[in-house]
């Protein structure tokens, strides 16, 4: 009986949403991303792994220009977004960062209220006529962010008071405030409780249905659970990218198989 | 207690946990040592307070009485006229001021002889003021008038304890037997101590009169210099932190800036009084002893304390909250002033305040530029005019009042001190309270 | 790729596994040779000896696949620790069931004691088993040096044992037909020749699992079945 497959995960072919040819980072003289071409599909959650200091956060920083605000710091090669440079000297990275969402390690909710943590970004950026409207967008987003109902009686409570795991899909409510097109994740679970952990995966999986979601995870497991495409990070090279099934049941590179059966790291 | 094991050798050894060995109790001896020696130095260091408080308040709280004279008397038609016909008008109401006190004394079965000579040194020459009283308002003639008087400063000290009858033996402002008439008066309840309200409200007076100086105008010039320096200096101090910590490339240039900034912080306080006299009174033209000229000076010195404290609280704030903002779309801008800034309040309205006391203290430059003490004769009439009129500080009136020959002035500057410690305690109390509210968490 | 993991105890459990994998073969490989010589030199003791031993043999597969239920749960292998753990599993089950069918030979053996034997069945069969017990010892071979040559050798070679079948058959037909009497004995030698056959079956099982382990794939082609009788 070889002509049944069954097929879990979702492996039908997305458009392409961030391509990167040939992208080289330098910090200083340290040439810290070599040679990285990759392209990442919409609507499906790639991982990045990799053992640490091999750049899978540097190379995720790229794709927000967050490396702009390091001094030292150097891209060169082409990034595209939906096929535009975003490193084109016309586009402003401040626009270009409400487009592409970004969830950090540590939870990091502003030091004001859960309404005002959400509503800050379609505020700056203009996004809502009036304050109705205002009131949609973050109810809205709290409602993908799976946060609506622990929150909506206390809309005005400090964003510091949830717990951790709260906090975190918080930020992730106020990423997705501005309508990005990509999500961008730096180890977003590594600062949670198993619980906490497993209701942000819950959460990542649902919203790979609107948006493509990048995560950087140095836990393998989760890179196995939460992605469809894995791409794996050595010492400042991409090694191998492909289905994640594929990496994790048996992958090409004999560098990608020490690392995953925790051979190297 | 040691506990003792026995192993199945019958080898005993005592277990680690509870035995005292000479390490241990020579670490516990140290360690007891060292609490001793902390509570030893801060019994003495709260024993100086005590003492400098006790010593401020014996010294300072006389200035806050003053001795007065009250006396009821009739003037009638017929007197004032006579007296206004004479040729020293003056000497004519103090005769009549004379002879009521007498009848008052009588009325009291008060014995005591005096004459005008006495009186004068008692309460100065009160003939001007009781005309003036009647030739404002002629309908006053007639009707009966209540006259609060000053008493000398000798009196005064006289009350307080600091003249006795011995140290008067060769004093020409006041004589023993003039005593015996203070207190007969005293018995009469004629002369009281009351509570000084023009010590607090006044103006400086001449050398000659003690009693009447007060620190009223000084306050006011120190309140307004200090409203230049806060408005001068918190914006200015603020804005250049944000651009130095957050914008500033960091190269050679920067760091020479910041390394002068806190070289400038201890720079002494009368080279700025020496610039403030050359660049603001010489060069700019502004007027002499004005609160605007002393602000500005004390705002060139206050920038480095309030720079330096704003950006130890601007990098106290977590990168985490800078890197969350730009991930939501924000500019640099916009991070730092919806963000940062907010969070690193408290730490500069603390570096505020203590610029400002510091600033509040300051005698040093303000006598360059010419605020001393005598100039605070007068309040300023409107606000603007508060910023330019010739005036004193706090300090600087203390200074010059201690610096005085009369006695009376020394317990004036003691008084002095004890009101700018209370604009001091006032201030600090300000900031505590704007603290707690700005505070929040992160 | 260094052999040793970060965490030696992974190794220490991979390498327990398949220690016992190897212990189980022996077992396995000398039940068949005993059964077989049993049965030529109607020898019932002997055969009453294998049917004790594949308690042994029981007790091993339950002992294994505990060890590497433990070894998934706890260690969550991936990639060639996975197929490691997965084809141990596997390769017991094939094991187990040689086994039995070694049990099995040695109780057909008791009862063919009693009869008259059947001239040249049994070296013909001895001569089947000896290729099987081979075919197992190069399959467990290539097992522990990962040899996937080897293991495709093996998958080979099962025709042979197919076509020794297919020959024995037919002469326990022509007996049969001879000689009524002997369609008793001829039909216990013929589910013995079945067996064998079926050990020869579990054996490739066993090198397609060397296969699978080594390369991440099973063998294409379709196994060549010669055995025309069914």
């Amino acid at each position: 009986m070889l002509d049944v497959t069954t097929v879990e995960r979702d492996v039908a072919v997305n458009n392409v949403k961030i391509s990167a040819k040939d992208v080289q980072v330098f910090y200083g003289d340290n040439h810290a991303i070599k040679d990285v071409t990759v392209e990442i599909e919409d609507k499906t959650v790639t991982a990045f792994i990799g053992p640490s200091g091999c750049g899978k956060s540097t190379f995720l920083r790229c794709i927000n220009r967050m490396n702009d605000t390091i001094e030292v710091c150097r891209v060169v090669g082409d990034i595209r977004i939906d096929g535009e440079n975003i490193y084109d000297p016309k586009i402003d990275p401040v626009q270009l960062r409400a487009k592409v969402g970004m969830v950090f390690q540590k939870p990091n909710p502003f030091p004001k209220s859960i309404y005002d943590n959400v509503a800050y970004g379609p505020r700056i950026h203009g996004l809502a006529r009036n304050k109705a409207e205002l009131d949609e967008i973050v109810e809205r987003s709290l409602r993908s962010g799976a946060i609506w109902d622990e929150v909506k009686d206390r809309l005005q409570a400090p964003g510091t008071g949830l717990s951790g795991g709260q906090q975190q899909r918080l930020c992730i409510a106020r990423a997705i405030a501005t309508e990005p097109k990509v999500l961008l994740m730096d180890e977003p679970c590594s600062a949670l409780d198993p619980i906490a952990t497993a209701q942000v995966e819950e959460l990542i999986d649902e919203l790979r249905k609107s948006y493509s979601v990048v995560i950087v995870t140095h836990s393998m497991q989760q890179a196995a659970r939460v992605s469809q495409k894995t791409a794996f990070f050595h010492l400042g090279s991409l090694v191998e990218f492909g289905e994640t099934s594929k990496i994790f049941t048996n992958p090409i590179d004999p560098r990608t198989e020490s690392y995953i059966t925790g051979r190297i790291g | 207690m040691a506990i003792k094991n026995q192993t199945s050798r019958g080898v005993s050894h005592t277990s680690l946990l509870s035995i005292r060995d000479g390490h241990t109790q020579k670490r516990n001896s140290a360690e007891k040592r060292f609490r001793i020696y902390g509570m030893v130095a801060l019994s003495i260091g709260v024993l100086f307070l005590i003492f400098l408080f006790a010593s401020i308040l014996r010294s300072g709280l006389p200035a806050f009485t003053q001795t007065v004279m009250n006396v009821e008397f009739v003037v009638s038609q017929e007197e004032f006229d006579k007296a206004e016909s004479k040729m020293l008008k003056t000497k004519a109401y103090q005769d009549i001021f004379v002879a009521a006190l007498s009848a008052e004394l009588a009325r009291r079965n008060l014995d005591v002889a005096f004459d005008n000579k006495a009186i004068e040194r008692i309460v100065g020459k009160p003939g001007g003021t009781i005309r003036s009283y009647f030739t404002e308002d002629p309908s006053r003639v007639g009707q009966p008038a209540t006259f609060e008087l000053a008493a000398s400063s000798r009196v005064d000290g006289y009350f307080n304890g600091r003249v006795t009858r011995e140290t008067l033996v060769d004093s020409r402002f006041l004589k023993a037997t003039d005593l015996d008439l203070v207190d007969a008066l005293q018995a009469g309840g004629i002369i009281r101590q009351a509570f000084n309200w023009n010590f607090i409200t006044g103006t400086d007076s001449g050398v000659d009169n003690p009693g009447g100086a007060g620190l009223g105008a000084s306050v006011i010039g120190s309140f307004f210099m200090m409203l230049v320096v806060l408005f001068l200096s918190l914006p200015i101090g603020v804005a250049a932190s944000i651009y130095l910590e957050e914008f500033a490339p960091r190269n050679r240039w920067t760091d020479f800036i910041e390394v002068n900034i806190s070289n400038l912080a201890a720079v002494p306080s009368i080279v700025f009084g020496i610039l403030g006299l050359a660049v603001f009174i010489q060069f700019a033209g502004l007027p002499q002893s004005a609160p605007l000229v002393g602000g500005l000076v004390l705002t060139l010195m206050t920038l480095p304390t309030i720079i330096i404290s704003t950006r130890a609280s601007l990098a106290a704030v977590p990168p985490s909250i800078r890197d969350a903002a730009l991930g939501v779309g924000a500019s640099k801008m916009q991070s730092v002033f919806h963000h940062v800034l907010p969070l690193a309040m408290p730490g500069i309205l603390t570096g505020t305040i203590i610029g400002l006391a510091q600033a509040l203290g300051e005698t040093a430059p303000l006598l360059l530029i010419g605020m001393v003490g005598f100039v605070a004769r007068e309040y300023p009439e409107g606000f603007l005019s508060g910023f330019t009129d010739a005036n004193s500080a706090m300090p600087a009136q203390i200074y010059t009042w201690a610096s005085r020959a009369d006695p009376g002035f020394y317990e004036k500057a003691w008084g002095g001190i004890i009101i700018l410690l209370l604009f001091l305690i006032t201030m600090n109390a300000i900031a505590i309270i704007l603290r707690r509210r700005f505070e929040r968490r992160w | 790729m260094t052999d040793q993991h970060i965490a030696s105890a992974f190794d220490r459990d991979l390498e327990k596994i398949q220690a016992q994998i190897m212990k189980m073969g022996g077992l396995v490989e000398n039940a068949i040779l005993e059964a077989a010589v049993s049965l030529e030199e109607r020898d019932e003791e002997r055969a009453e000896q294998v049917r004790r031993n594949d308690k042994a043999i029981d007790a091993l597969e339950e002992s294994i696949n505990e060890e590497a239920a433990r070894v998934i749960a706890l260690r969550a292998p991936a990639a060639i620790d996975l197929r490691v753990v997965l084809s141990v599993m596997k390769v017991s089950g094939n094991l187990e069931r040689i086994g039995d069918y070694a049990k099995n030979l040695a109780k057909r053996t008791r009862i063919l004691a009693h009869m008259e034997p059947i001239n040249g069945s049994a070296s013909s069969l001895r001569r089947m088993a000896k290729e099987v017990e081979r075919m197992l010892n190069d399959a467990l071979d290539a097992y522990v040096s990962r040899d996937a040559e080897l293991a495709q050798n093996v998958i080979d070679r099962d025709i042979v044992v197919d076509q020794m079948y297919n020959a024995l058959f037919r002469e326990f037909l022509t007996f049969m037909m001879e000689n009524p009497s002997n369609i008793t004995s001829c039909m216990h030698l013929h589910f013995i020749a079945k067996n064998i056959e079926r050990m020869g079956d579990h054996v490739t099982a066993i090198a397609e699992q060397v296969v699978y382990l080594v390369t991440g794939a099973m063998p294409d082609e379709e196994r060549e079945k010669a055995n025309t009788t069914v």
